[in-house]
């Protein structure tokens, strides 16, 4: 599953932006509610273009997101691919759906995600403290439509694939 | 052509194959950290150009900052770090005899003297990991001789070690990590034990300490250099306070890190002579004197 030329100039530039929002300094409060702009880039290029980004990119995604968290290798890379998978299997079904079930449906996503970067946190021994724990994923369905929307005109500008 | 649905079994056949792939690299990278090489190409090309350029504009708020201070605002930092230099200098200068003293003591004693470590200054970048660990990004890396479980202090204690290491930049995990631990000495009793992190920035944890210790609060800890990670007698902490329950093994001794941790914005990066060689990544580092301040 190679990325065709002209999906590369707008696919790498979102991804790029959203792992640079993932490391932008935040005053502390702030830090334990930022959403995962990166999965959530990765989940809109999947339902747009499923034939083009799918698991392997995610997983290449995963891996640079966790040298940026200092996480062990894989654990988002982990995240990503399951989460992907699963938008790759019900991509017809997630396109119809009107933005807030969307909003509805990507929350269960990032939670998926959340638990197994947890899970994992668990098996090397330092599970975190979990009472703010899930709020990313909150934060990160509540923006979902504006991602959307942002993400959508972009494609379109740029004309990158037809349909949806 | 594009096609209405996708190919099922291949979908499915590369996932099970990269979620695999996943779990051997994260075992392959906690179990026996091969893959720090693999790590640090990717912080070097792809993440270190994002971070720098993140940085950006915290480095140009302070440099505007520092432009724009005015010529009395300077004066009076000038005057107050004269006097701030001539206290040094005073303590210093019973520091010295103090040392040709126990240096004099120790060859009495026919014990090894300490050998004096370098240190360089470098910076913590304005860059945000993940929020539930204990750690920071350096900007001296590779290129200045950093090596993975180099000791980090600030002008007040022990603040961790190097995990990660890129061309340009490392990662540093606080001793106030969960994972991290680092052998300590308390100073007035010479009681050794083992300082644990929290995940709490201002609190350690010394466990497997009997009830009958002898401990106060108050008391000093330092780095004891058992272990050949970190230097011998670098400060890291003070007791806040110790709780005996009756019925349990050991006392519940918590510390507070002298250094700080959440403060600190220039660090120092300590070489010192480490028994343990397979920590080294390079020998003794050869660096001008002008790398040194």
């Amino acid at each position: 599953m190679m990325l065709a030329k002209d999906s590369i100039k707008v696919v790498v530039p979102t991804v790029i932006f959203a792992l640079m929002l993932h490391m932008w300094p935040l005053p502390e409060w702030m830090a334990y509610g930022r959403p995962e702009f990166v999965t959530l880039v990765v989940m809109y290029w999947t339902l747009a273009m499923p034939e083009r980004v799918g698991v392997t990119i995610a997983w290449c995604v995963g891996l640079l997101l966790d040298v940026t968290q200092g996480a062990i290798l894989g654990q988002h890379a982990l995240g990503l691919v399951i989460v992907t998978f699963i938008v790759q299997l019900e991509y017809q079904r997630i396109r119809v759906f009107s933005l807030v079930q969307q909003a509805l449906v990507v929350f269960v996503l990032l939670l998926i995600k959340q638990v197994l970067v947890l899970w994992v946190y668990g098996l090397v021994g330092h599970a975190p403290d979990l009472s703010l724990y899930f709020l990313p994923s909150l934060i990160g369905a509540i923006i979902w439509p504006w991602v959307f929307l942002l993400l959508r005109n972009l494609r379109r500008k740029f004309s990158v694939s037809r349909g949806f | 052509m594009q096609s209405l649905f996708l190919q099922g079994p291949s979908v499915t056949l590369r996932t099970i194959l990269l979620v695999v792939a996943s779990i051997v690299v994260m075992v392959a990278d906690h179990r026996w950290q091969h893959l720090e090489t693999v790590r640090g190409n990717i912080e070097t090309y792809i993440i270190y150009p994002l971070r720098y350029t993140i940085n950006l504009p915290s480095e140009f708020i302070g440099w505007t900052d520092e432009s724009l201070t005015s010529r009395q605002d300077l004066l009076d930092e000038k005057h107050k770090l004269e006097e701030q230099q001539l206290r040094a200098q005073v303590s210093l200068q019973k520091l010295s005899v103090l040392e040709k003293e126990n240096a004099r003591l120790r060859k009495m004693l026919s014990a090894q003297t300490k050998i004096g470590e370098l240190v360089l200054v470098a910076e913590i970048l304005s860059i945000d990991l993940d929020p539930y660990k204990q750690q920071v990004l350096l900007n001296k890396g590779r290129k200045h001789e950093v090596y993975i479980g180099q000791s980090i202090i600030d002008a007040r204690g022990v603040m961790g070690q190097v995990i990660h290491l890129g061309e340009y930049s490392s990662t540093v995990l606080l001793v106030s990590d969960p994972s991290h631990a680092i052998p300590v000495q308390v100073n007035r009793s010479g009681l050794r034990s083992t300082a644990f992190g929290t995940g709490n920035s201002q609190q350690l944890e010394l466990r497997y300490i009997p009830h009958n210790a002898d401990l106060e609060v108050g008391d000093e800890i330092y780095s004891s250099g058992l272990g050949g990670r970190f230097p011998p007698n670098y400060p890291v902490g003070r007791i806040v306070s110790i709780d005996r329950p009756t019925g349990e093994a050991f006392a519940t001794v918590l510390a507070e890190p002298v250094a700080h941790l959440d403060r600190s914005r220039e660090v120092l990066l300590v070489w010192h002579n480490p028994p343990v060689k397979d920590v080294l990544i390079s020998e003794q580092p050869q660096l001008s004197d002008e790398d040194f301040e």
